[in-house]
C-alpha cells in the first residue's frame, strides 16, 4: 500500500504542494472569486426583490386609481341621475299645467256652448211661442170667426205648451 | 497484499504510488519537496477549478447555462453554512468551498478514464497524508476559532447543554475523546472511501483482462460480468466522489458550528 509504504518519503512534498496549490485556490479561488459570484447572486436578488416591490407599489397605485375613478364615476352617475329626474319632474309639471290650460279653455268654449245653446233653445221656444200665438189666433178667426186677442191667446198657448211638455 | 499484487499481471495499488517527476533532490532544511504525480494532478485540480469559476466572473444580471452553474455551487454551499452556522457562516464560504470544490475535482477527475489516451489520473485524495492534512487544517481552524471567540470557556463544548453534575465527569472525557477523534475520522473517510472505489474498480479490471486471456470461457463467464459491475460501481463512484467532498465539506461545517456557536 503506498499510502503506507511511501509515507515516510512523500508526506514532506505532498504537505508542500498541498499548502501551496490549496492556498493558491484558497485565495484565488474562495477569497477571489467566490465573494465575486456572491455579491452577484445577491446583486440579483435584490434586484428581483426591488422590481418586485416596485411591481407591487403600481399595482396598488392602479388599484387606488381605480377606486377614486369608481367613486367619481358614481358620483357622476348620480348627479346625472338628479338631473333627469329633475328635468322630469319639470316635464311633467309643464305637461300637468298646459293640460289644466287646455282643459280650463275646453271647459270655458263647453260652457259658451251650452249657453249659447240655451240661448238658441230660449229663442226657438219663444219663436215658436209667437208662432203658436199667431197660429192660434189665425185657427180660431178662420174656424170659429172668434177674434181673440193676442194675450189671450198667449196665455191658451202657454197654458197647451206647458201641458205638453 | 503485496506478495498477492507481484503474482497479478495488474497490481490494483500501483495506481497509488507516488512519483517524483522533478527535482528528486529539492530538498530544504532536510525535507523532499519533488514536484510528483500527485502535486501534478493537485496542479491539475486547482487549474480545472480556476477554469470552471472563469464562468461565474461574467457577473451578469441574466446569467448564462455556465454561470448559472457556477452561483449553484457557490449557493450550495452558502445554503449549507447558513443552514449549518447561521448568519456568521458567510465568512467561511471561500474556505468551505475551496474545500469542497478542490476534493469534489480531484475525486472527479480521479475517475476520468484518461488511461484510454496514456494519461493516467492521479487521485490524490486517497492518500491520508493528503486527506490528513486538510483534516487538521479544519480541525486547526475549529481551535482557532473556539479558542478566539470563546477563550477558556471553549472547554465548555465537552459538557453538553443540561448535563447533571455528577454526569459531568463521566461524560466531558468521552465528548474530549469523540472530539479529538474528528479530524482522524474527517481524513480517514475521504481517504478510504477513494481508494476502496479505485481498487475495486482496478480489480474488476484486472478480472476482465485475465478472464479472456484464460480464453473465451473464462472472457464470458467472468470478465463481461465483470465489465458490467464495472460499469455500474463508475456510476457509483461517480457518487461517491461527490459525496465524500460534500461530506467533508458538511462535517468541517459542523465542527465550525460547535466553535462559532458555543452553545
Amino acid at each position: 500500500m503506498p499510502q503506507i509504504d511511501q509515507m515516510f518519503e512523500i508526506w514532506s512534498s505532498q504537505l508542500f504542494w498541498l499548502a501551496v496549490i490549496f492556498g493558491l485556490v484558497f485565495f484565488v479561488v474562495g477569497k477571489g472569486m467566490v465573494p465575486k459570484v456572491t455579491s452577484t447572486v445577491d446583486a440579483r436578488d435584490t434586484q428581483i426583490a426591488s422590481d418586485l416591490a416596485a411591481a407591487k407599489a403600481a399595482r396598488d397605485a392602479a388599484d387606488e386609481q381605480e377606486e377614486a375613478w369608481r367613486t367619481r364615476e358614481n358620483a357622476n352617475r348620480e348627479s346625472a341621475q338628479a338631473i333627469v329626474g329633475e328635468a322630469k319632474a319639470r316635464a311633467q309639471a309643464a305637461t300637468e299645467a298646459r293640460l289644466a290650460e287646455a282643459q280650463g279653455g275646453i271647459d270655458a268654449r263647453l260652457a259658451e256652448a251650452e249657453a249659447r245653446i240655451a240661448a238658441s233653445r230660449d229663442a226657438a221656444a219663444a219663436e215658436i211661442e209667437t208662432v203658436a200665438v199667431d197660429a192660434a189666433q189665425d185657427i180660431v178667426r178662420q174656424f170659429a170667426h172668434v177674434s181673440v186677442d193676442e194675450a189671450a191667446a198667449r196665455a191658451a198657448v202657454q197654458e197647451a205648451m206647458t201641458r205638453g211638455q | 497484499m503485496l506478495a498477492a499484487a507481484e503474482t497479478a499481471k495488474v497490481d490494483p495499488m500501483h495506481q497509488f504510488t507516488v512519483e517524483p517527476l522533478l527535482g528528486h533532490d529539492w530538498n530544504v532544511a532536510g525535507y523532499n519537496l519533488a514536484f510528483t504525480n500527485s502535486a501534478l494532478w493537485m496542479l491539475i485540480t486547482a487549474v480545472a477549478l480556476f477554469v470552471f469559476m472563469l464562468g461565474g466572473m461574467r457577473q451578469q444580471l441574466v446569467p448564462g447555462r455556465w454561470q448559472m452553474m457556477v452561483e449553484s455551487f457557490t449557493g450550495f454551499i452558502d445554503d449549507m453554512l447558513d443552514a449549518n452556522i447561521g448568519k456568521n457562516g458567510r465568512k467561511y464560504l471561500p474556505y468551505i468551498f475551496s474545500l469542497f470544490m478542490f476534493i469534489l475535482f480531484a475525486n472527479i477527475l480521479g475517475l476520468m478514464p484518461l488511461g484510454v489516451v496514456g494519461v493516467h489520473p492521479f487521485t490524490f485524495t486517497s492518500h491520508f497524508t493528503i486527506t490528513g492534512i486538510l483534516a487538521i487544517l479544519s480541525f486547526a481552524i475549529v481551535l482557532i476559532v473556539g479558542f478566539w471567540k470563546h477563550g477558556l470557556h471553549f472547554f465548555s463544548l465537552f459538557v453538553p447543554a443540561g448535563t447533571p453534575l455528577p454526569m459531568v465527569f463521566v461524560i466531558a472525557p468521552i465528548e474530549f475523546i469523540s472530539f479529538l477523534f474528528r479530524p482522524f475520522s474527517l481524513g480517514l473517510r475521504l481517504f478510504v472511501a477513494m481508494m476502496a472505489g479505485h481498487v475495486l474498480l482496478e480489480v474488476l479490471s484486472s478480472f476482465v483482462i485475465d478472464g479472456w486471456n484464460a480464453g473465451a470461457g473464462f472472457g464470458v463467464l467472468v470478465g463481461i460480468p465483470s465489465f458490467v459491475l464495472m460499469v455500474a460501481i463508475c456510476a457509483l463512484e461517480i457518487l461517491v466522489a461527490g459525496i465524500q467532498a460534500y461530506v467533508f465539506a458538511l462535517l468541517s461545517s459542523l465542527y465550525i458550528n460547535d466553535a462559532e456557536n458555543l452553545h
